[in-house]
């Protein structure tokens, strides 16, 4: 499990995070919700040590992980994976290389393992015969697929996702969201997920929780998240149109 | 005051940035001492930084040496001692141009694309990336890209040295009628074992640092188009100064 107390980190000047609390329950898809800029990717790369908290801490599975460096934090890394914005796919390897770099680097794995694993996870994410393309060569979908498979592969127990679906018309993102909830339910693995996507997060998570002026303001259990009645949350959520809104004239 | 307060700040950003420039290059060396060799990682890198570098040296040397041979023929004549021009063009080539000039090249050639490789990385979080699966960036984008330049520079100037002679030779002895004797043999009297060790001396520290400050401006990218052009050129510039303000101190010392 994953648990954040206290968590404050100023960049730049401007305080982004101002008092974190949240627990992140083990095995559940927990999705985070918040306007843009509010700070939901910095949370996210506070939990894998990406980034160092000013004040707070970081506990992953019993670990405050916040003031851990190299080796040992290498070692709480090893049971994370995270999917990326733009996918972060090294531009120079192929997909199959993608795929591949964390089994060869990490697991130092050579030859015919390689080879069953990575295309094992390009068959469940869809890329099938895609191995030799170039990032470059492909679509937003198929970079966040590609991006998914370099995840999944090392079978980690906790996977971040930030803004899975940013960039990607409805239909791919739909497609992408089912992969993930397929990929979790399938493997069991801890997912944290950062999202714009809404209604469509409140049908894919078992929990939300949603950030506000770099705080927690709210976690629930995603449908009881949608019966929240603070009006700040209704009227956020109520953008993706799953509340309409109360008073709005419809346009002429 | 606030000039004061202006200048403490200036200040004290540089010395926290030669601070975090001396970590990293010493974080790098000491990753690269750890498991697994990145054996493969470094001969990649030494095709990049060396090899792909070759021409663009041997055109260099060769126009250098030949403009070295004229001009070293014209003024030598004044005193009746073509003989040993030779010697002129090859001290001025093991000692000084050698070594500066194809660090200069190596700088512009790939310490620039090193930048740029690493800053499009930071920027697209390749390095996030690499950071996440538990894979050290310094251990498996930078060290390697240090040893190779520790190792490609010198062979390069080694060549650039070779190809400048040969191109004073030409000049000098097929255009303009110097005994090619006695051009061969004024280079053998003339150059001692202490001008090669120092020519090799300052090709390897100018490999460390085009490496070094090209790799470190790369890896500090701001998040931005304009922040990987302004470390680019950052790296270009402050490598090419630092070549020149090294090779003083160390031709000073070396004498």
């Amino acid at each position: 499990m994953i648990k954040l107390v206290g968590v404050e980190k100023t960049l730049g000047g401007q305080p982004v995070l101002r008092g974190i609390d949240l627990e992140i329950p083990k095995g559940k898809l927990t999705a985070i919700i918040g306007r843009s800029g509010e700070g939901k990717s910095v949370l996210l790369k506070h939990m894998i040590g990406l980034l160092q908290p000013d004040r707070g801490e970081v506990w992953v599975d019993g670990i405050e992980i916040s003031r851990l460096k190299g080796r040992e934090l290498n070692e709480v890394r090893k049971r994370f994976a995270m999917l990326f914005q733009g996918a972060a796919l090294f531009d120079s390897l192929t997909v199959f290389e993608n795929v591949a770099f964390p089994l060869r680097e990490k697991l130092r794995l050579k030859g015919p393992d390689v080879t069953r694993r990575v295309e094992e996870k390009l068959e469940q994410v869809g890329l099938a015969g895609m191995g030799h393309k170039f990032p470059a060569e492909l679509s937003g979908g198929m970079k966040k697929r590609a991006g998914l498979a370099r995840a999944l592969v090392m079978e980690p127990e906790i996977i971040l996702f930030d803004e899975p679906t940013t960039g990607l018309d409805p239909l791919m993102a739909k497609t992408i969201h089912d992969l993930i909830v397929a990929m979790q339910q399938k493997f069991g693995f801890t997912a944290v997920m950062v999202s714009h996507e809404i209604p469509e997060v409140f049908g894919i998570s078992d929990w939300v929780a949603m950030l506000k002026d770099g705080k927690i303001v709210a976690m629930a259990l995603s449908p009881d998240f949608q019966r929240i009645a603070d009006p700040e949350i209704r009227e956020f959520i109520s953008v993706g149109g799953t509340v309409p809104l109360i008073g709005a004239a419809p346009r002429s | 005051m606030t000039m004061v307060v202006h200048i403490g700040r200036t200040a004290l950003d540089m010395i926290q940035e030669m601070g975090r420039m001396l970590i990293f290059v010493l974080s790098s060396f000491a990753w690269l001492l750890r498991p697994p060799a990145r054996l493969y990682q470094i001969l990649k890198q030494l095709h990049f930084i060396g090899y792909k570098s070759t021409f663009v040296v041997v055109l260099t040397a060769a126009f250098t040496g030949m403009v070295l041979g004229l001009q070293g023929y014209y003024t030598l004549r004044k005193f009746g001692s073509e003989a040993v021009l030779g010697s002129a063009v090859a001290l001025s080539m093991i000692r000084e141009l050698g070594p500066v000039l194809a660090a200069l090249m190596v700088t512009a050639r790939a310490g620039s694309a090193m930048t740029a490789e690493i800053g499009i990385m930071r920027i697209t979080e390749q390095i996030d990336a690499m950071d996440t699966m538990a894979i050290n960036p310094l251990q498996y984008l930078i060290a390697p890209k240090l040893v190779a330049g520790l190792i490609g520079v010198p062979l390069l100037v080694a060549i650039f040295d070779v190809v400048g002679i040969y191109g004073g030779y030409v000049v000098g002895v097929d255009l303009l009628g110097v005994n090619p004797g006695s051009y061969w043999s004024s280079i053998e009297s003339a150059v001692e074992w202490k001008d090669v060790y120092g020519g090799i001396l300052k090709s390897i520290s100018f490999g460390l640092i085009v490496s070094w400050i090209c790799c470190y401006k790369g890896f500090y990218t701001k998040q931005s188009a304009e922040g990987l052009g302004t470390a680019t050129t950052e790296a270009v510039v402050l490598s090419s100064v630092l070549i020149l303000v090294w090779d003083y101190f160390l031709t000073s010392v070396l004498l």
